[in-house]
């Protein structure tokens, strides 16, 4: 169990490395996060809808197609010159490659979602230090969901034609629960309502997120060429 | 016999199969339209119902039945399996289209809106879009035993994603109540209507049995020849 944990974080760890020397793509996902809440900002008539309205659902729409970015990119370091064949000779578990990934993309994920939730703050005018752990929670939550179906379908795709038209086609759909459950939840959190007008949208992403997590990890190896 | 041969009997009891179901479809027509009575809230439009109920069904069978074959294909690794699965997805697309196509039509009528985002609706149009993209992966693959495994994780993932949608639709729904939300084969529906819409399942059923063995031939008899083209060059 110690080598599986060790062999994981591994993964994760070199994957951050990569990203830190580069920045490409996280300069790239957070000048689009940027302009994807600015042309929402404008995206609207604002004698009728007020920017507080649009919030929840253009912030969601932000993360998700940055993430998107990311995620991408996840399994294309693998394929040049070959690497993911040298990890799976190595002698660790296929698993362990699937939670390194995921890690490695929760956190390039959750770093954009840091550095973009203050200016989604500071463009839409949000008042919400009070609310800050319970949105920073549905984050979280969500978060987990769509990165853990998204690190096992990017290991697909990027050995398929057309690898970045193939992920959104495949990955919207699963996107359709965390994020309307999120963008609902970020909603009645922003305008304080209790925590138990919540319950039914997190008992919805959390049962999604330990079936998917648990589904996607079963199903990776199935992803992995011998 | 070769595996030609087999695949060619295979596509004949394909065809003698779906000309049944196809001749049961006229039946079904008749017996909707001069046998069994106009219902008294809906009018005529109602008679769709007798399409578009079974279509769903079919469209149901055909990816559920991929769903349970992507599972047993990563036991077994058989390639036939896979073979089954993907006709099963073509021909459930074909169907969805005619239930997506026939929804609308009675829901202008009935509901008076095209579309409405209930439950039902908003998880089989996804399911839709989820098995196209399906047949989109499955074009881009080239290698068969890897663009089988992909797909069998597809069809797992799209299985278990099926009842997230509906609660996802369900719990939205629950705070925007829909007044005009009808639900067609609620119950005290008259035995006459039932008797022809079970028919009508019952037809729908055969049909799609009848193409997917079509659909099955038709990729051995393809594999066949691309595997002799392949020996020659």
């Amino acid at each position: 169990m110690g080598s599986f944990w060790t062999a994981a974080l591994a993964i994760a760890a070199k994957d951050m490395k990569i990203e830190w020397r580069t920045k490409t793509a996280f300069a790239s996902a957070m000048v689009f996060a940027v302009l994807v809440l600015a042309v929402f900002y404008f995206a609207r008539d604002p004698t009728a809808v007020g920017a507080i309205e649009i919030a929840p659902g253009a912030l969601w729409v932000t993360f998700t197609f940055a993430a998107m970015l990311g995620l991408n990119r996840a399994f294309m370091l693998e394929s040049e010159n070959r690497a993911m064949d040298a990890l799976l000779l190595a002698p660790i578990a296929p698993s362990a490659i699937f939670v390194g990934k995921f890690l490695g993309n929760l956190a390039f994920v959750g770093v954009v979602e840091l550095v973009s939730l203050p200016l989604f703050v500071l463009f839409y005018n949000l008042p919400i230090i009070e609310q800050l752990p319970a949105l920073m929670g549905v984050i979280a939550m969500a978060t987990v969901a769509f990165v853990a179906v998204g690190t096992l379908l990017s290991s697909m795709v990027v050995r398929t034609r057309f690898a970045e038209l193939m992920l959104p086609i495949l990955l919207l759909p699963f996107l359709i629960p965390p994020v309307v459950g999120a963008v609902q939840l970020t909603s009645r959190i922003l305008s304080g309502r209790p925590l138990s007008d919540l319950a039914g949208w997190l008992k919805l992403l959390a049962s999604f997120d330990i079936i998917f997590v648990v589904l996607c990890f079963f199903l990776f190896e199935a992803t992995l060429d011998e | 016999m070769t595996r030609y041969d087999r695949a060619l009997v295979l596509a004949r009891r394909g065809q003698v199969i779906t000309t049944i179901a196809l001749v049961g479809l006229l039946g079904v027509f008749i017996r909707a339209l001069m046998f069994t009575p106009i219902e008294r809230a809906q009018g005529p439009a109602q008679k769709i119902f007798y399409v578009h109920a079974p279509s769903a069904w079919a469209a149901l069978l055909a990816f559920v039945v991929t769903g349970i074959l992507s599972v047993i294909y990563l036991w077994l690794k058989d390639r036939k399996i896979d073979a089954i699965a993907a006709a099963s997805v073509e021909v459930g697309l074909a169907f969805s289209i005619a239930m997506l196509t026939t929804g609308p039509i009675w829901g202008k009528t009935v509901w008076g809106t095209w579309w409405s985002w209930d439950a039902r609706l908003t998880s089989t149009m996804f399911l839709f879009l989820l098995f196209i993209g399906y047949r989109v992966l499955r074009g881009a693959i080239v290698d068969p035993e890897m663009r089988a495994r992909y797909s069998a994780v597809i069809g797992i993932m799209a299985l278990a994603l099926v009842p997230f949608i509906h609660m996802t639709v369900y719990l939205f729904r629950t705070l925007h109540p829909d007044p005009v939300l009808l639900k067609p084969g609620a119950p005290g529906m008259p035995s006459v209507m039932l008797i022809t819409l079970l028919l009508s399942i019952g037809v729908f059923t055969v049909m799609y049995v009848g193409f997917v063995v079509q659909r099955y031939a038709i990729t051995i008899l393809r594999d066949v020849r691309e595997e002799a083209a392949s020996a020659v060059s």
